[in-house]
């Protein structure tokens, strides 16, 4: 294989550096590094990054291949920078069974932009009954260490004890989509003000915290870690912060969305901005940044969920939830973190790689910019700015929030150990 | 006034005065041997109700009829909607046969919304009823009703409710009504009081322009008119109250309550009422009770709105006889 | 600004018919003298006008009827059922411009059936408005038979109308207005002729 020279990159946001690769690994990093017989990329002004890590992605393949595949979904990592995506179990056939989480695991290795790790269902179907074989996902192929009923809250109480407990013998972690059922019965947005005049069903903050706090206890009480899907409320954070001030082993997650968006959007009636967990106040957007800032929430996920056209172009109450996020989620980070001072770029690596690739145990991923370490890097052209256009997805599916919104930062490269998957923009 | 009329938040105080004063005009053509104006000769509107609601569905045909439209019923029941068909797709083939304007009643929130606003169709939308958003016209008739007996039918022309002290009783939670009314009492300067138990009040009222009260009692006297609002039994299933006896014990309008309110008060209801829920016989039966003049006057509001939208080359706005000068022949 | 002013008497209120150069063809005592006239015409013609009820068409024609009623009772020493008649919602250019603002229709107590109803309008020009009358007092009822007072007869009719009582032939070329203005609306009693104004 050939070398790759990146010269002059801000490594990790600091000094310019030459990084050189040479095969699937990181040779050198340094100044004035040797050409010599390698592709020179010119990297001046740009930040380089190790490759990202996505808990959180809804790659929909089996079942539902008219919204997205293993293939459409990685070409969008790849696009947004990733190197290395979670696939949630919610695809039908559900993810509960080692053959489906090896046939997902396999599709991503095939194709090649993107390393795919599945996630496997804790109840079988995720309808919270039964325990799906979570050992057996765990020894297959793909080497399951999350699990989780995305979409679906665990909501027994002691279906979760017992996860939380069983995961614990192979060092598996549960990740919660927190969501209290019976509180968010015919709920279609955050309620408070705007539902209150909007006369959409309300989705209560009160239904994520009443289920973290049950679960923070349950991990403690167990001695179990859990992993908090999509954060979204204020009272959340306060409550993470709590458990983890008490030693609990909690780690949680916030979307990009989140991040940016309040619930003050859903006066369009415009499905786009309909999502679980739904769009919160400005206050709750607030309340994230300082916690992902803080450390008290551990990392950024997607939660890139893409739906066909016709689920979204159509009344609110009939459309699906959720919003693809792949290909913006840097520059929303950049935006909602960089550019207001909340994060530097060593932090945004550590939020959208190292830490994300520790929570899920994928080796390979969330390794420092470093010679000996595998070539996963991402190239960020972070003094661009310019209109999010979703014709330009690589993912099949377009319900983006964001369109002919201005984003700063645009993903130039991407690498999956020393291969090329995204070059100036353009997947390979 | 925008083109559709979608939310009764949407009318400012004039456009408000201007219908209700538009309505009084039709309510004369009611009393006229030919209940019959040519003005919408040629006009095709579709009552499109995805609900069922035989009462809201007449008064707007009535009225359509009155103005000579041309008129398309279209139920969503037995039709394909119910076989899957999308709302766009509804509204797309309404489209191709040229319809003017669409009346929707809808149980999602926010439907009349989106087929005014996502380009699937031209033709002037009116809402009539979605969900537990806004029911404006229901709204409108109601301050007419109000304007009516409060202030009076012709010492009304030109006239806001101010100063007015409207009480709105029962489920607001789950109520268009008490949304679109609160909207615009507020507009048109009356003060407003909901009064509910606390279950059936939504969080997030606190930013409404009128007060809360679980005490219906202490409210009555203080009250112009008292609006009951419709309270489904089944609510009762889902803990909302307890009982439907004990419902009524607390916010049911009955003769004795009747008797706290000022002399000239009226009793309103947007019907249907659940007679011994929210309002005894004695009460619904009561002269003071409006309830069949607001049908009637449901038909002349849904005249005026529809002429002020289709009546001319552009809905009617405030400032028309400074764009009035256009082209001529 | 507008060019169907006469069409509609209702939509050039705002127009300031000073600033075109306007000119007066009758003043106050001349539009008394002339509704005197008028009354007495109707009176012979209608042979005692027993059964005649004015009918004014808003907003000028109205006060106008008003006026008629009042000479009518002094000739005849008799009540004279007077009332308006809004033509907006029987228009035939409803859909040139945006809708109108309704004014109050107000028949008299009796009815118009078997009447003599006399409309009563200020200019009569192209005749579309008093088409627009006709029609909305067949949706009313049936009179005996219905004839047309104005005060102003313009000329440029574009249907086969014509008035019964005319206070004054004024022939205009269609490039000028006609403007009549009255105590009641405008503060003072006089009928403008002038200069159209280009937009």
């Amino acid at each position: 294989m050939s070398k790759i020279l990146i010269r002059g990159a801000k490594v990790l946001g600091g000094e310019p550096q030459d990084v050189l690769i040479d095969g699937e690994v990181i040779e050198a990093v340094g100044t004035g590094l040797d050409a010599e017989g390698a592709e020179v990329v010119e990297a001046a002004g740009k930040v380089l990054l190790p490759g990202l890590v996505d808990l959180h992605t809804h790659l929909r393949e089996p079942g539902r291949e008219d919204s997205e595949t293993v293939l459409t979904g990685t070409r969008a990592a790849a696009s947004g920078g990733y190197t290395a995506v979670f696939a949630m179990a919610n695809t039908f056939p559900v993810a509960d069974t080692a053959g489906v989480v090896e046939q997902v695991y396999r599709l991503g290795q095939e194709h090649g932009y993107c390393d795919v790790q599945p996630i496997g269902a804790v109840t079988v179907g995720l309808e919270g009954r039964k325990l799906a074989e979570l050992g057996a996902m765990h020894e297959s192929a793909a080497g399951v260490t999350v699990f989780s009923d995305d979409g679906k809250c665990v909501d027994d109480a002691v279906m979760m004890r017992r996860a939380l407990e069983y995961v614990k013998a192979f060092g598996g972690v549960v990740a919660q989509h927190a969501q209290e059922p019976r509180l968010t019965e015919g709920a279609q947005m955050n309620e408070g003000i705007v539902s209150a005049e909007l006369g959409l069903g309300g989705w209560p903050a009160v239904a994520e915290e009443s289920i973290i706090a049950r679960d923070v206890l349950l991990a403690e009480h167990v001695g179990s870690r859990v992993h908090i899907c999509h954060l979204s409320t204020a009272g959340s954070v306060e409550i993470v912060r709590w458990a983890k001030s008490r030693g609990i082993d909690v780690t949680a997650e916030v979307t990009p969305h989140h991040l940016l968006l309040t619930d003050e959007s859903v006066r369009t009636y415009n499905p786009v901005y309909k999502v679980n967990p739904p769009l919160r106040t400005e206050r709750d957007v607030h309340a994230l940044r300082e916690a992902l800032a803080d450390g008290t929430i551990d990392i950024v996920a997607t939660d890139h969920a893409p739906h066909p056209h016709e689920d979204k172009d159509c009344e609110w109450a009939a459309a699906a939830m959720g919003m693809v996020g792949l290909e913006t989620a840097l520059s929303v980070v950049q935006e909602t973190m960089v550019e207001t001072g909340l994060l530097d770029w060593a932090q945004v690596a550590d939020r959208m790689s190292f830490k994300p690739a520790r929570i899920g145990q994928v080796g390979g991923h969330g390794r420092p910019v470093s010679a000996g370490e595998p070539a996963n890097l991402t190239l960020v052209d972070t003094a661009y700015r310019g209109q999010v256009d979703p014709a330009g997805f690589a993912s099949r599916s377009r319900n983006t929030p964001y369109e002919g919104r201005e984003l700063p930062g645009r993903v130039t490269h991407t690498w999956l150990r020393g291969k090329a998957t995204l070059v100036d923009g353009k997947l390979t | 006034m925008q083109r559709h009329l979608i939310s009764a938040a949407d009318l400012t105080r004039d456009d408000a005065v201007h219908i209700l004063d538009t309505a009084e005009e039709m309510a004369r053509v009611a009393d006229r041997p030919i209940k019959k104006l040519p003005t919408l000769r040629g006009r095709t509107i579709v009552n499109l109700f995805f609900e069922d609601s035989t009462r809201t569905r007449i008064s707007f045909e009535a009225a359509e009829k009155r103005l000579s439209a041309d008129v398309i019923n279209f139920s969503a029941k037995g039709s394909s909607v119910s076989k899957g068909e999308s709302l766009k797709d509804t509204a797309q083939t309404l489209e191709a046969m040229g319809v003017d304007a669409v009346v929707i009643r809808h149980g999602a929130s926010g439907a009349p919304y989106r087929l005014a606003n996502s380009g699937w169709i031209d033709a002037v939308v009116v809402n009539a009823g979605d969900g537990t958003h806004q029911h404006p016209t229901q709204a409108l008739l109601d301050a007419f009703t109000m304007r009516r007996r409060l202030v009076g039918r012709d010492a009304g022309i030109g006239q806001d409710l101010s100063g007015k002290r409207i009480t709105l009783v029962g489920d607001v939670l789950h109520s268009r009504v008490a949304r679109s009314n609160v909207d615009l009492l507020h507009t048109l300067g009356a003060e407003v009081t909901l009064v509910a138990p606390p279950t059936l009040v939504p969080v997030g009222v606190e930013t409404w322009p009128c007060e809360v009260s679980y005490d219906l009692d202490s409210t009555l006297p203080k009250s112009d008119a008292v609006m009951m609002l419709r309270v489904q039994r089944e609510r009762m299933n889902a803990a909302f109250f307890p009982t439907e006896r004990e419902y009524s014990r607390r916010y049911g309008l009955d003769g004795d309550r009747m008797a706290r309110m000022p002399e000239h008060a009226i009793v309103m209801h947007p019907g249907p009422m659940v007679r011994g829920m929210e309002i005894t016989a004695e009460v619904a039966d009561s002269d003071r009770c409006t309830v069949v003049e607001q049908v009637a006057n449901g038909v002349s509001i849904r005249m005026a709105v529809l002429y002020l939208l289709l009546g001319g080359n552009e809905p009617a706005v405030s400032h028309a006889r400074t764009t009035a000068s256009t082209e001529e022949k | 600004m507008d060019k169907h002013d006469q069409q509609d008497p209702q939509l050039d209120e705002h127009q300031d018919p000073q600033a075109s150069g306007a000119r007066p063809v009758l003043e106050g005592p001349d539009i008394a003298r002339v509704l005197t006239r008028i009354a007495h015409e109707i009176v012979e013609r209608a042979k005692g006008a027993d059964d005649v009820v004015l009918l004014g068409i808003p907003t000028r024609g109205v006060f106008l009827a008003q006026r008629l009623a009042a000479k009518l009772e002094q000739i005849t020493d008799r009540k004279i059922p007077v009332g308006s008649l809004d033509i907006t919602m029987y228009r035939d250019d409803l859909r040139m411009h945006p809708p109108r603002a309704l004014a109050r229709t107000e028949i008299p107590g009796d009815g118009i059936d078997g009447k003599l109803v006399v409309l009563v309008d200020d200019v009569l020009f192209s005749g579309r408005t008093i088409r627009a009358a006709l029609d909305a007092l067949n949706d009313i009822g049936r009179p005996r038979a219905v004839q047309l007072a104005v005060l102003v007869d313009r000329g440029h009719r574009e249907l086969p109308i014509r008035a019964d009582y005319v206070g004054k032939n004024l022939p205009t070329s269609l490039r000028e207005t006609v403007k009549v203005q009255l105590a009641e609306e405008d503060g003072r009693d006089t009928v403008l002729l002038g200069a159209k104004q280009t937009p």
